[in-house]
């Protein structure tokens, strides 16, 4: 337990420190978001119905494409294999750093989501309940993204693959997380219910997953 | 793999005869030409009989589609399962032949998945009024699309073909699990977002005279598939006896390669 929370803390230094990975993932979120309205016209009616399945999916683009480098510097810098030869099963090696990219990744975007909302116009009711969707879903997210990004991890075209691999994956995910802010009675309370349910199902799955292919990926 | 050869273990030593490369070649080469014989006779049959069933009092003409596009609805995910069931024999016993079948598999089932959307649509432009709806089934058939296509990206984007074989495999079993989730996410999406605007034609039972040649289709399908599966194994086998002979011939020692071609499986 005391490995996997000093893998932790280190991960989260890492990301403090540096810096530069959060900040990317937090632009690509905002410039993702805006330019949406430049396609679709500045109709603010429009943008306000539509805006909790813009911030979904750029929420979910964001995630995958900050994912990518998950384990690529740990493994290019040989610390991933010393990570291997220590008391850390793989599986809480995957774990730990799923929740890694969900607290420096995940977080960051929710606590910006307001903003980003504020730009769609969307209705100051639904963004309570959007935010705790958010909440609910995205640590499920970074764990499938977790296995995805060690299946791909040291492959030339891996940047590209992965939203592909990981992409269908994630429709329950932005069914539930948009079903949360359908105006029928019920439906908030049952979705984020579900949107627990597969953000549990993940944290227990994806981290014999993702160990899997960090084996195969460091022979 | 010893453990398994203990003498009382004889039905695992005789799938594990079964699953000898060149035992499959052998007998797979016995095989192929009869399976090609039946799926043309049934073919033929079950072509006929499409074409002779009476139109759909509601659908017309149209509702012959059914019997091209419902065998391949099935077959596609008939095939995912057999990707799956592969994928998890060769992770667990390492077995070259699972691989080559989970490999063989994918493109077959991602052109009947292809298939089965390309004739609903072509369905659905009468019935619906639009070549696409975000019908529940036809969202989560596409999503499967996807998911074969990714095994088989991945599957490229790998060099070397045991790890390759293996990625994909943990990608497919990852499919396996998330796709009754996806499908039940779907169905709520569907119910949720679209009231009764599309009212789904076609009765509740299907009429005899349409169920018939439906089996029939469905039956020359699924020998089809067996056939094409068969063919692409044998093809693979072929294809990876010939890279280990080449490296062998590269490498210039005088190592023969196993004539049952287990040299060349453990790459």
């Amino acid at each position: 337990m005391n490995a996997f929370l000093a893998l932790i803390g280190r991960d989260l230094r890492l990301a403090i420190r540096q810096g530069s990975a959060v900040g990317t993932a937090l632009g690509f979120y905002l410039v993702a978001v805006s330019i949406i309205p430049l396609g679709l016209g500045p109709d603010l009616n429009l943008l306000s119905r539509i805006a909790p399945g813009i911030l979904w999916i750029s929420f979910l683009l964001s995630a995958v494409l900050s994912v990518d480098a998950l384990f690529q510097e740990d493994r290019d810098d040989g610390s991933l294999d010393a990570l291997f030869i220590g008391p850390l099963p793989a599986e809480l090696i995957a774990a730990s750093k799923s929740l890694a990219h969900w607290v420096t990744t995940c977080l960051p975007l929710i606590v910006i989501t307001p903003l980003a909302g504020l730009l769609l116009n969307i209705e100051p009711a639904s963004l309570p309940k959007l935010l705790a969707a958010l909440l609910a879903g995205t640590a499920g997210i970074s764990f499938v993204a977790g296995a995805g990004a060690a299946l791909t991890l040291g492959l030339r075209k891996g940047a590209l693959l992965l939203p592909l691999l990981i992409l269908p994956l994630f429709t329950p995910f932005l069914i539930f997380g948009v079903g949360a802010m359908a105006a029928s009675p019920g439906a908030f309370e049952q979705s984020i219910l579900l949107l627990f349910a597969l953000s549990v199902f993940s944290v227990a799955a994806m981290p014999f997953a993702a160990a899997l292919a960090l084996r195969l990926g460091l022979e | 793999m010893s453990g398994l050869s203990e003498p009382q273990s004889t039905g695992l030593w005789r799938i594990a005869a079964l699953a000898n490369p060149s035992a499959f070649m052998r007998l797979s080469g016995k095989f192929l030409p009869w399976l090609a014989a039946l799926t043309a006779i049934l073919f033929a049959a079950g072509l006929t009989m499409a074409f002779r069933a009476p139109p759909d009092y509601q659908q017309g003409e149209t509702v012959r589609i059914m019997f091209i596009h419902v065998p391949a609805a099935w077959l596609s995910m008939a095939c995912y399962s057999l990707i799956a069931i592969s994928s998890a024999g060769y992770l667990i016993w390492r077995h070259p032949l699972a691989d080559v079948s989970a490999k063989a598999a994918a493109p077959i089932g991602a052109t009947f998945t292809l298939l089965a959307l390309i004739t609903g649509s072509l369905w659905g432009k009468p019935m619906w009024g639009a070549y696409w709806v975000w019908d529940a089934r036809l969202t989560s058939v596409l999503i499967l699309f996807f998911l074969y296509l990714g095994l088989i990206a991945l599957r490229q984007a790998i060099d070397e073909p045991g790890r390759a074989g293996r990625a994909a495999a943990i990608l497919s079993l990852i499919g396996a699990v998330n796709i009754p989730i996806i499908k039940f996410s779907v169905n709520w999406w569907n119910t949720l977002h679209q009231p009764a605007s599309v009212i789904r034609a076609g009765g509740p039972t299907i009429h005899p005279a349409l169920l018939m040649p439906l089996l029939v289709m469905a039956i020359a399908f699924t020998v089809l598939f067996i056939a094409l599966h068969m063919k692409a194994m044998r093809a693979e086998i072929l294809r990876r006896r010939c890279e280990a002979m080449i490296a062998i011939h590269v490498r210039g020692d005088g190592r023969q390669a196993q004539p049952d071609g287990t040299a060349v499986s453990h790459v």
